[in-house]
């Protein structure tokens, strides 16, 4: 009973709000969040978990809007992931055949004037 | 006191109240990019159409010096006008009062045309535009939110009911327009949030900035809160007047039907989708083909983009689409799409609009995440809401359909009045290969060269059940087509079932997986 204690107390955390403490459990969902991040405008990630069929880009490579940088199969259809804007391919991340986890940068890209300047 | 002077009386009252918050106020509030309160309806409403009410409201409130301050109408605008020459009911937070803070009788008066709008069967129109609740009216202005809620449920399925945010919308205030039918928002403009910015910091110490946590693009395209999304408050202002063109006034009505067009000739329905069934297209294209006019109009587009809804016409009548969209994560069903489809469904039969259900999908998404999420009692919301509707329900197979996604896109087994497939259709317990590899297990493990074995297996299973033929011999489609005929067949059946009548057991309400 006595070792219970102490572990009991140090569960409870306390929030600061409106001037008001509280003393609260956090639930592990909580917990183990992610906090947010701005979404990186020139990275394409993979949606889902999937085969890599085909990489049609190279490193250096300038690229248009809609250009299709990779053939992604994934929930039995072979998806584009293109491009949502005009660039440079900065890194290629992945290589055919290679098995990608959900989230991974598959291609890294840079815009055109960075690249002129 | 002669006429005269009473007449001149009112013409100067009326002119105090119709300056609002003042010259400054106003300043600032198109400063902001925006436009006022009155200037939105005005664009809003068919010309010279709109009678405003409840013009000298006044507050009552007495702390807090609120005695010695005049609120112009008390924050806002309530009227009546028409549009497409029909009457609507429109209120309109004005931010440059008291930054639209939401008082008792800023309350008293949206409920009023809440009511005018519920008792005389036509659509809501609500603006907001509001810092909040009026922190000096305490509880009443809490009062106030809750007579509003209590309204908007009241009114959901009997007359539309559309919230367009066009500015901040916060706290309790929020909850009004996710009670609603239609949430419009406009970039940069539009922000809405439970608990905002400053509070997060101090109680969790997470910095995010307005935008990135409520605006326009988060609700369109993450949170879902949002089914219209437009640059300028003139351009959802269109939207709007586009969306009302498709829907009834009432549950009592069906859509007003326009005239005839054919779809535009650029859209070739038997080119669209590919016949490996492992090739993505846009459904979108394949939707154009079908509607008059090839006019569709999508909503949430943003957001769940695996599943497209949306209004087009057959025969000049309005149907609802729901579609899996091959493009999009292969158009799976998973928490978000699902919630979509099903919201939408009972939306088209809340208001006596035909449902058109186009499938292709491999079935529902698998993963750690979406089981964590809930894809379960998710999906069981698409069941659920094309179980329960009683309007007509027309399914096109155009190629996959495996497992509970077959059951769940509105299958003959949930009571679709019509189901057609295209010879493309593949309707199994799941796809070729994994099927093959359950099945023939122990041939392929024992066979000498079992990758042969299992591509002749996969090839043997193909064969037998990736056709629409196996459900068609058990009645379970109603006719296998080409694609060039399903306008013309979607149109016979449309015309067929506009006198359907079903019933069901008498209950007061089910139980769906909300």
């Amino acid at each position: 009973m006595k070792e219970e204690t102490p572990e009991k107390k140090s569960r409870f955390k306390s929030i600061l709000i409106d001037g008001t403490k509280y003393k609260t459990n956090l639930t592990r969902k909580f917990e183990n969040r992610i906090s947010y991040v701005e979404p990186n405008a020139d990275a394409l990630t993979s949606f889902i978990p999937g085969n890599i069929l085909k990489v049609n880009v190279k490193s250096g490579q300038k690229v248009k809007k809609g250009d299709t940088a990779i053939v992604f199969e994934a929930m039995k259809m072979k998806n584009r992931i293109t491009f949502h804007r005009n660039g440079v391919v900065k890194t290629v991340s992945v290589k055919e055949g290679d098995i990608v986890a959900k989230g991974m940068v598959l291609v890294e890209m840079e815009s055109l004037k960075k690249t002129n300047q | 006191m002669p006429l005269k002077r009473k007449i001149q009386e009112l013409q100067k009252r009326r002119e105090e109240v119709l300056a609002g918050g003042g010259e400054k106020a106003i300043e600032k509030q198109l400063a902001m990019g925006k436009l006022t309160a009155r200037e939105r309806i005005i664009s809003l409403v068919d010309k010279n159409s709109f009678s405003e009410y409840d013009l000298f409201v006044a507050h009552e409130a007495r702390d807090f010096d609120m005695d010695k301050k005049t609120l112009h109408g008390d924050g806002v605008i309530i009227g009546t006008g028409t549009m497409h020459g029909r009457p609507v009911a429109i209120f309109a937070q004005d931010f440059t009062v008291a930054g639209g803070s939401l008082g008792l009788m800023h309350s008293r008066k949206i409920t009023k045309i809440m009511d005018y709008a519920l008792k005389m069967r036509m659509p809501l129109i609500g603006i907001n535009d509001s810092g909040g609740a009026r922190i000096q009216e305490g509880v009443n202005s809490l009062a106030g939110y809750g007579e509003i809620f209590f309204r908007n449920t009241l009114s959901s399925g009997v007359i539309p009911q559309i919230s367009v945010i066009l500015g901040p919308c916060a706290g309790g205030a929020v909850y009004s327009p996710a009670l609603t039918d239609f949430v419009f928002v406009v970039d940069k403009i539009s922000k809405m949030f439970i608990t905002g910015p400053e509070v997060i910091k101090t109680v969790l110490g997470e910095e995010i900035s307005m935008e990135d946590l409520g605006g326009a693009r988060i609700h369109s395209e993450i949170t879902g809160n949002a089914h219209f999304f437009a640059k300028s408050e003139i351009e959802s202002f269109d939207q709007i007047k586009k969306l009302l063109s498709f829907i009834p006034w009432s549950n009592a009505e069906a859509p007003t039907p326009i005239k005839s067009k054919e779809p535009k000739k650029e859209y070739k329905i038997d080119q669209i989708v590919p016949g490996d069934p492992k090739l993505p297209y846009d459904v979108r294209d394949v939707i154009k083909s079908l509607v008059d006019d090839s006019d569709f109009f999508e909503i949430q587009e943003g957001w769940a983009a695996n599943m497209v809804i949306g209004f087009g016409r057959l025969g000049g009548k309005t149907v609802g689409f729901v579609c899996n969209q091959p493009l999009v994560l292969a158009g799976v069903l998973d928490v978000d799409s699902s919630d979509k489809a099903a919201r939408f469904i009972r939306y088209c039969d809340a208001f006596n609009i035909p449902i058109i259900t186009l499938v292709d999908l491999p079935g529902y998404l698998p993963g750690v995440d979406q089981e964590h999420a809930g894809v379960i009692r998710h999906g069981a919301k698409v069941l659920y809401a094309y179980s329960e509707a009683t309007v007509a329900k027309i399914t096109l197979i155009m190629r996959k359909a495996y497992g509970g996604g077959y059951i769940a896109m509105s299958s003959r087994h949930l009571r679709a009045d019509f189901v057609f497939a295209w010879p493309a259709a593949e309707i199994a317990v799941m796809g070729p290969e994994g099927a093959a590899n359950i099945i023939f297990r122990k041939e392929i493990s024992e066979a000498e060269d079992s990758e042969k074995m299992r591509r002749q297996k996969v090839k043997e299973y193909k064969e037998k059940f990736a056709n629409p033929y196996v459900a068609a011999s058990r009645g379970y489609i109603d006719a296998v087509i080409e694609p060039k005929e399903s306008r013309s067949l979607l149109l016979h059946a449309i015309n067929v079932a506009e006198n359907k009548s079903i019933g069901g057991p008498k209950k007061k309400h089910g139980i769906p997986p909300f």
